[in-house]
C-alpha cells in the first residue's frame, strides 16, 4: 500500500505566502489569546493545594462545597475530574497557612459530611509559593536551553540558516500550542512543559528529515545557479520526504490518541499538548521551516544584484 | 547486503537473551542462580505505587541564630570568670554585641574574646562595645550540618512508621526530599516529620514574682513561658510560668523514650531514659533543688512543672499530659529520634492514594497495548512483509526498554509510561524512513537488493540526526524536570536509543538473512 505517490510534486514553496499568512494568523490569535485570556496555570506554577477525592456515589458540587465551607475553604475551585464520582478541589495558598493543615482540613470536612468510608483520598498536591516560582523559572529555562542546544547542533551539522529555519518552526509550534491552551483553558501544568519539550524534539525531528534531504540534493546538484534552481531542489526534497513525514506523524498520532482516550484523566492534558504539537509540528516542517530557511538566505529576492552576488560565490 | 556480518547476528541474539533475562523479574520471580544484575524488577514511582512525597525546607538560618544564642551563654560565663563586668550582651542575627562596663577592661576583654571566639570576626571596640560577626564559612558549616542532622532525625522518625524503602535525601542546599511509598496517612506523616521535638528542662524561679514579671519587670536571667492552651469557663487560657532562662537538660541527653502508663492517674505517659551524662546532670539537679519545681518544656510549651520531691538517681523521667495512646506513641517516636536542629516546612507535597496509582498503571498499560496494536496493524498493512519485520523490531524495542529500565534501576512513573507510548510511535519512524527510501530507490529502477542497501545507507544519517535532536530535548528535560517528569525523560531517552538499535540493526539482520537464503529476488513485499 502506498498512499503518497512516488512522483508527487506539490509546489509547497510556491504556496509559501498562503501558508505563511495562515501561520501568521494562527500566531497572532495565539499571542492575542495569551495576552488577553492568559494560560490557566496549575498549582505547579501558582502554588496552592489540590485534593482529588473519589466518592462511592456521585456527590453534588454544592454538597462538597458546603462540607468544606466550615473549614474556611468555601471559595475553593471544585470540579468533576474524569467521572462524576471523582472530584478535584483546588485552594490557593494563603499567607501564613501551613500546607499540612489545608489538605487535612479539607479531607476532615469531607469525611464529616459524607462519612469516612464514602470518601477516598486519591491525590494531594501542595506547592509552596517559592517552589512555584522555581518551577516556573526551571520550565522557561528548559524550553530556552533546549532551543539553544538544538540551534547549536543544527548549525554544526548543517548551516546556520538551517538552524534558524528549524528554530523558527519550533517557535511557531510552541506559540500555537500555548495559544491552544489559552483558548481551551486547559490546565497548564508541569507535565505539559514536558509535552512541549517533546513537541520541540518531535517537530525538529520532522524538520531535520526534510533538511537532510535538501542537503543531500544540494550536494548532488552542484550546478544550481539561480534561486529558482534552489527553490525547485527544496520543493523536490519536501515532496520526496512527504510520504515519511505523513506516515510517521500518523503512527505517532495513533499512539498519542490511545494515550489521550485511554491514559486517564491525570495524563489527559499532557496527551492533548502532544496531539496539538504533532499536528502543528508536521505542518510547520513542511510549510514553515524551509521557506524561512530560504528567505533568510535571501533566495526569494529576484533582483539582479542578489543573483550576481550568488554567482560570484565559489 | 549478502554478507551481513556473522558477529552482528550473534550480538543481536545476545542482546535479545539478556533483555529477556533482565525483563523476567518484572513478570515473575527468578531462581536464585539468576545473575544478580539482571534480577531487579523496575521500580514503580510514587505516582503509580501510591504514597507520600514531600519536599521539606530546613530553616537553616534558625540553626545559625540558635548557635549564636548558645554562644552568648559562653560569653557570659567567660567574662564572669575573668571578672570583667559587662553592661549588655545581645544577639542580632549572626552578630554578638557585648558592651563592657569599664573602659579599663577593654584590652583584656578584647584578647579574651579573641581567644574564646575564633569562629567570629572581632572588630575593635566602639563606645566600649564589641561586635562579633560569625564567620560566613562557619555559618555555612552550621547550615550544612543542620540539614544533614535533620535528615538523620527524620529518617529515625520515619523508620518508626515501619514502612518499606522510604527515601530521605538532600535536595539542593537546604531541602530534603522525603518519599514514603505505600503510606496513606499524609496528615500523620507530616505531623510526625514537622515536629521540632525540642525538649528542655528548666528550673522554675520560685523566688521570682510572676505577677510582677508579667507586668514587665522580669528578673535578670529569667524567662516567661506558657503551658498548653486550656479552656476555663469558656475562655481559652494558657498558664504562665516564670522560669530560669538556663536550660538544665535537653533532648540531646535522652537515650530512649517509651510509652508507659502513669500509675497515679492511670493515663498514658512517655518515660524518658537519660544517657549517662544526662543521668548525672539530672541526679545533680534533683539533689540540689529538692522542694523546687522543674519545668518540662516541649516545643516551646511548658508541658508540666512537677515538684522535685527527692533526689532522682536512676536517670529517668516521665512526661504526662492527658495523652491519647496515639499521641503518646508519636511523642515517644520523636523524642527517641531526637530534635530537629532547625524548624522544617513542607514546601511541596505530592501524595497519591493507592487506588489512583493502580488506575494509572491500568490505564497506562491499556494505552501501551492499544497504541502498540494499532501501530503493528498499520505497519503490516502499509509495508507488508517489511512492515512485519518492523513489527518484530518494535516488540524487541519494548522488551529492550523494559530490560534497560530494570538494569539501570530506573523508576517507572506515569509520564514515563507516556514516554514509552510515544516511543512506540517514534520507534517505527526509523523504519518508515528506511522503507520509504527503499521504495524511492525501487522507483528509480534499482534492483531489489540494491534498493535495500541504498535505503538503509541513505536513511542512516537522517535517522541519527533526527534522533539526536529528540535526545537533546529529553536530556534538557531530565536536567530541569522534577520527579515524574524526569521519569518521562528517562524512558524517552532509553526508548530512542533502543529504537536506533532495533529499527536499524535488527531489521537489517532479519532482512539480510531472509534474502540471503532466497538468492535472486524479483520483487519486494514492501
Amino acid at each position: 500500500m502506498q498512499l503518497i505517490r512516488p512522483d508527487i510534486n506539490i509546489d509547497f514553496i510556491g504556496k509559501r505566502k498562503i501558508a505563511l499568512t495562515i501561520s501568521a494568523l494562527m500566531i497572532l490569535v495565539s499571542l492575542g489569546m495569551l495576552a488577553v485570556k492568559g494560560l490557566n496555570f496549575g498549582i505547579d506554577f501558582t502554588g496552592g493545594t489540590l485534593v482529588e477525592v473519589k466518592f462511592d456515589k456521585a456527590p453534588s458540587i454544592a454538597d462538597v462545597r458546603s462540607s468544606i465551607s466550615p473549614k474556611g475553604y468555601g471559595n475553593a475551585i471544585i470540579q468533576e475530574f474524569g467521572s462524576p464520582e471523582e472530584i478535584l478541589i483546588r485552594v490557593q495558598n494563603r499567607e501564613g497557612e501551613k500546607s499540612s493543615t489545608i489538605s487535612t482540613a479539607i479531607l476532615d470536612g469531607l469525611s464529616e459530611k459524607f462519612t469516612a468510608d464514602a470518601v477516598e483520598m486519591r491525590r494531594v498536591e501542595y506547592v509552596g509559593p517559592q517552589v512555584g516560582d522555581e518551577l516556573t523559572q526551571a520550565g522557561i529555562m528548559a524550553v530556552l536551553i533546549s532551543m539553544l542546544a538544538i540551534l547549536v547542533y543544527v548549525t554544526f551539522r548543517f548551516e546556520f540558516r538551517f538552524a534558524l529555519g528549524a528554530d523558527a518552526a519550533l517557535l511557531h509550534d510552541i506559540t500555537i500550542v500555548l495559544g491552544l491552551f489559552a483558548i481551551t483553558g486547559k490546565e497548564f501544568s508541569l507535565p505539559v512543559i514536558a509535552a512541549l519539550l517533546t513537541v520541540i524534539g518531535y517537530s525538529l525531528n520532522d524538520t531535520i528529515v526534510v533538511f537532510d534531504r535538501i542537503r543531500e540534493n544540494f550536494a548532488a546538484n552542484r550546478k544550481r545557479k539561480t534561486p529558482a534552481d534552489e527553490i525547485s531542489v527544496v520543493n523536490g526534497s519536501i515532496n520526496q520526504t512527504l510520504g515519511r513525514t505523513l506516515m510517521t506523524s500518523f503512527t505517532t498520532l495513533l499512539v498519542v490518541f490511545a494515550l489521550f482516550f485511554l491514559g486517564g484523566e491525570v495524563i489527559h492534558d499532557f496527551a492533548f499538548a502532544l496531539i496539538a504539537g504533532i499536528l502543528v509540528g508536521t505542518y510547520s516542517s513542511i510549510y514553515v521551516a524551509s521557506p524561512v530557511m530560504m528567505s533568510l538566505a535571501g533566495r526569494f529576492k529576484s533582483d539582479e544584484d542578489e543573483i550576481k552576488a550568488m554567482e560570484a560565490r565559489p | 547486503m549478502h554478507s551481513f556480518p556473522r558477529w552482528k547476528i550473534w550480538m543481536i541474539l545476545a542482546v535479545l537473551a539478556v533483555s529477556i533475562m533482565a525483563s523476567l523479574p518484572n513478570v515473575t520471580s527468578v531462581p536464585s542462580w539468576w545473575p544478580a544484575s539482571l534480577s531487579h524488577p523496575m521500580s514503580l514511582g510514587l505516582d503509580l505505587k501510591g504514597g507520600i512525597h514531600l519536599v521539606l525546607d530546613v530553616d537553616v538560618d534558625k540553626a545559625v541564630s540558635h548557635s549564636v544564642e548558645e554562644d552568648i551563654d559562653t560569653a557570659r560565663q567567660t567574662l564572669r570568670k575573668a571578672k570583667i563586668r559587662y553592661r549588655k550582651l545581645a544577639v542580632d542575627g549572626n552578630h554578638l554585641i557585648i558592651t563592657i562596663k569599664k573602659p579599663g577592661d577593654i584590652s583584656a576583654a578584647e584578647s579574651l574574646l579573641n581567644e574564646t571566639f575564633n569562629n567570629y570576626t572581632l572588630s575593635p571596640a566602639v563606645d566600649n562595645t564589641f561586635t562579633l560577626v560569625l564567620k560566613e564559612s562557619v555559618a555555612d558549616e552550621t547550615r550544612k550540618f543542620a540539614v544533614d542532622q535533620a535528615i538523620e532525625v527524620i529518617r529515625g522518625r520515619i523508620d518508626a512508621l515501619g514502612t518499606t524503602e522510604p527515601v530521605i535525601v538532600k535536595q539542593g542546599k537546604q531541602r530534603i526530599l522525603v518519599q514514603i511509598p505505600g503510606y496513606e496517612d499524609t496528615a500523620h506523616a507530616k505531623q510526625l516529620i514537622g515536629r521540632t521535638a525540642q525538649l528542655e528542662f528548666k528550673l522554675v524561679d520560685e523566688k521570682g514574682d510572676l505577677d510582677k514579671a508579667l507586668s514587665g519587670s522580669l528578673p535578670a536571667g529569667d524567662i516567661i513561658m506558657y503551658g498548653p492552651e486550656q479552656t476555663r469557663s469558656g475562655k481559652s487560657y494558657r498558664q504562665p510560668y516564670l522560669l530560669k532562662k538556663r536550660t538544665q537538660l535537653s533532648g540531646t541527653e535522652i537515650a530512649d523514650a517509651r510509652v508507659s502508663i502513669d500509675s497515679r492517674y492511670n493515663e498514658y505517659a512517655v518515660t524518658l531514659k537519660f544517657n549517662s551524662k544526662g543521668a548525672r546532670k539530672f541526679d545533680k539537679l534533683t539533689a540540689a533543688h529538692v522542694g523546687e519545681r522543674f519545668a518540662i518544656i516541649l516545643e516551646g510549651t511548658v508541658n508540666s512543672a512537677p515538684v522535685i520531691r527527692e533526689r532522682i538517681a536512676g536517670g529517668s523521667a516521665q512526661i504526662t499530659g492527658g495523652f491519647s495512646p496515639a499521641e503518646a506513641h508519636d511523642l515517644a517516636i520523636v523524642l527517641r529520634a531526637g530534635a530537629l536542629p532547625a524548624p522544617v516546612k513542607v514546601v511541596e507535597e505530592r501524595s497519591i492514594g493507592p487506588s489512583l496509582g493502580q488506575d494509572s498503571i491500568d490505564q497506562g498499560m491499556n494505552s501501551i497495548i492499544v497504541g502498540c496494536i494499532l501501530v503493528l496493524i498499520f505497519m503490516a498493512v502499509y509495508y507488508r512483509m517489511f512492515g512485519m519485520v518492523a513489527n518484530v523490531a518494535l516488540i524487541f524495542n519494548m522488551l529492550l526498554i523494559l530490560a534497560a529500565m530494570s538494569i539501570i534501576g530506573g523508576t517507572l512513573t506515569l509520564p514515563g509510561i507516556a514516554g514509552i507510548v510515544l516511543t512506540i510511535g517514534m520507534a517505527v519512524d526509523a523504519n518508515v524512513l528506511i522503507f520509504e527510501r527503499i521504495r524511492e530507490e525501487l522507483h528509480l529502477g534499482k534492483t531489489p537488493l540494491a534498493a535495500i542497501d541504498g535505503g538503509y545507507d541513505k536513511a542512516f544519517s537522517t535517522i541519527v540526526d533526527a534522533n539526536i535532536t529528540t535526545l537533546i530535548a529529553a536530556i534538557v528535560l531530565f536536567q530541569f524536570g522534577s520527579g515524574p517528569v524526569k521519569g518521562f525523560a528517562v524512558t524517552l531517552s532509553v526508548g530512542i536509543l533502543a529504537s536506533m538499535f532495533t529499527a536499524i540493526t535488527v531489521t537489517r539482520a532479519i532482512i539480510a538473512t531472509s534474502t540471503a537464503k532466497r538468492g535472486r529476488i524479483e520483487k519486494l513485499s514492501i
